[in-house]
């Protein structure tokens, strides 16, 4: 859900939109956003799955550091979706473990 | 490889504080900053600060943050945003990795004749039943998003911790439009200043001391938590579980030094529980025990936005000394004055005990 009135911050200025797809589904979102502020938006949770024991995780520290976030953005596993902005035409995919690349044995995702 | 004065590293109040005062004595200053936007932990705080007058209390800090940052440009620093130091060599030798944010990733090394640390802090998690689901964040982390952002996490919060930060964005999560319906807290008071909590209670948020969560509800997300009483060894009362309609848990209990670099680099460390964990050795300078490299702000210990700009300030003097861009006495008296403000902030019963942690860590160096 937005936050388009706020008492200290003033009503939401109008931002141009984009459009992301996000595991085949269409999103709109607003020029310079998050990717996972876009998705938190649209409703979704979610944005990685566990390699290990296959369980969800979402947002936990919002700056980038925890990697918590991470999904798969046009093809290249391991996005931070906290920190990097929504462009047009991008794809988001959940990412499964260490997402598309092979990986390397003994990797701890 | 390309050679600055001072490189800083983290654009939070206390790097750029530090910058600004680098700059303003005549050294080439590089101030990086992994976030797209300057300002740290600031740009999400749209409370007004406390504090004294000099450290702009009553001022919000996003404002301050846009202040500073002005500042900096204004005397001549060069800022890399979207750019992450991920390791520090012999030498000082930075290497970075470059537009990682905007997807164009790039990557180089500088040189740097004094390094400040100014890394900032991260926010420690709890571990309950559940509390890997979506919907358990740090408290940090929905202030991001409900003030920069301008997402709700969530409608119904539960909040874990009495601190300030537990108490202010509780607040802020409420003017955002969400529901907080309970905030527990461990301890059998509350841990934060009396107007915050006074604020929520009156908003009619229950403060519930001596409680817990004791576990979070959901299969791909959070859909419900049980509290529960504690006693004064934090063990479960049996019969007093609650189960609490809510669908975000924000974890506010206290934050730690961000200081991997500073471990990199081969700084001494010291363990500060007042301090928040782990801290970088540091003498009055504020420089570690590696020579040339100074830590500044939450990174050296956590405490508020004001000690950062100060310790910021200490910092860059210090750096721009030892490089003799101002005399030994001018150092010292700048160092002075910027240290009986440290003095000033670290009184009370909040800054008192940071005041004294501060003593014995620079005690710590003297006898090592
Ligand atoms: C909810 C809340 C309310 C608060 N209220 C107050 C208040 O009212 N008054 C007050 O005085 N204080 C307050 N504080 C505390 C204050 O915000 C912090 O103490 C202060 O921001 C610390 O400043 P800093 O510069 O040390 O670190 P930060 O502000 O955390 O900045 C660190 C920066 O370093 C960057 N960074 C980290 N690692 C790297 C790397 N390897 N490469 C490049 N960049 C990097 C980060 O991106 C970040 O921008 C509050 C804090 C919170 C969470
Ligand atoms: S939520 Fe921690 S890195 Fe994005």
């Amino acid at each position: 859900m937005r936050v388009t009135h706020h008492p200290i911050l003033g009503e939401q200025s109008p931002a141009r939109t984009v459009e992301i797809t996000v595991d085949g589904r269409k999103v709109t979102a607003r020029e310079g956003e998050t990717i996972a502020a876009a998705l938190l938006a649209a409703g979704i949770r979610v944005n990685r799955i566990t390699r290990k024991q296959g369980t969800p995780r979402g947002l936990f520290c919002a700056i980038g550091q925890c990697t918590d976030c991470v999904m798969v953005v046009n093809g290249v596993p391991n996005v931070r979706t906290c920190v990097t902005p929504v462009a047009d035409g991008m794809t988001v995919e959940t990412q499964k473990g260490g997402g598309p690349a092979p990986l390397k044995s003994g990797g701890s995702r | 490889m390309k050679t600055y004065d001072v490189v800083v590293i983290g654009a939070g109040p206390a790097g750029l504080a530090a910058s600004i005062e680098a700059a303003r004595r005549g050294c080439g200053v590089l101030l990086v900053d992994s976030n797209l936007k300057p300002g740290g932990q600031l740009i999400k705080q749209i409370h007004k600060f406390f504090g004294s007058r000099e450290h702009r209390a009553g001022t919000r800090g996003i404002d301050i943050a846009r202040d500073l940052y002005r500042e900096a440009l204004d005397a001549g620093v060069t800022v890399w945003l979207d750019t992450s130091v991920y390791g520090i060599f012999a030498g000082n030798v930075l290497a970075y990795a470059r537009g990682l944010l905007e997807m164009k990733p790039s990557g180089g090394a500088v040189k740097a004749d004094r390094v400040v640390l100014a890394t900032g802090a991260s926010e420690n998690a709890v571990n309950f039943p559940g509390w890997t689901l979506p919907g358990v964040m740090g408290a940090g982390a929905a202030q991001t998003m409900i003030n920069v952002e301008r997402v709700l996490p969530g409608k119904r919060v539960l909040m874990i911790g009495s601190g300030n930060v537990g108490l202010i964005v509780s607040y802020q999560l409420m003017q955002a439009g969400a529901d907080v319906v309970a905030l527990v807290e461990g301890l059998p008071r509350v841990g934060g200043y009396g107007v915050h909590s006074a604020k929520i209670s009156r908003a009619g948020v229950p403060i519930l001391t001596a409680h817990t969560v004791s576990r979070a509800f959901g299969d791909t997300a959070v859909e419900g938590a049980e509290i529960v009483r504690v006693d004064p060894s934090w063990k479960p009362v049996a019969g007093t579980e609650q189960r609490l309609d809510i669908d975000t848990i924000c974890i506010a209990t206290g934050l730690r030094p961000y200081a991997k670099l500073a471990m990199l680099a081969g700084c001494r460390m010291v363990h500060s529980p007042i301090l928040g964990g782990w801290v970088p050795f540091h003498d009055r300078s504020l420089q570690t025990s590696v020579p040339g490299i100074f830590v500044a702000g939450d990174a050296g210990g956590v405490e508020e936005a004001s000690t950062a700009m100060e310790e910021g300030r200490l910092a860059g003097v210090s750096a721009a000394a030892s490089l003799g861009k101002v005399s030994a006495a001018e150092a010292r008296a700048q160092r002075e004055e910027v240290e009986a403000r440290l003095a000033s902030l670290r009184m009370g019963p909040f800054g008192k005990p940071r005041h004294d942690a501060k003593e014995a860590l620079h005690k710590a160096g003297e006898c090592a």
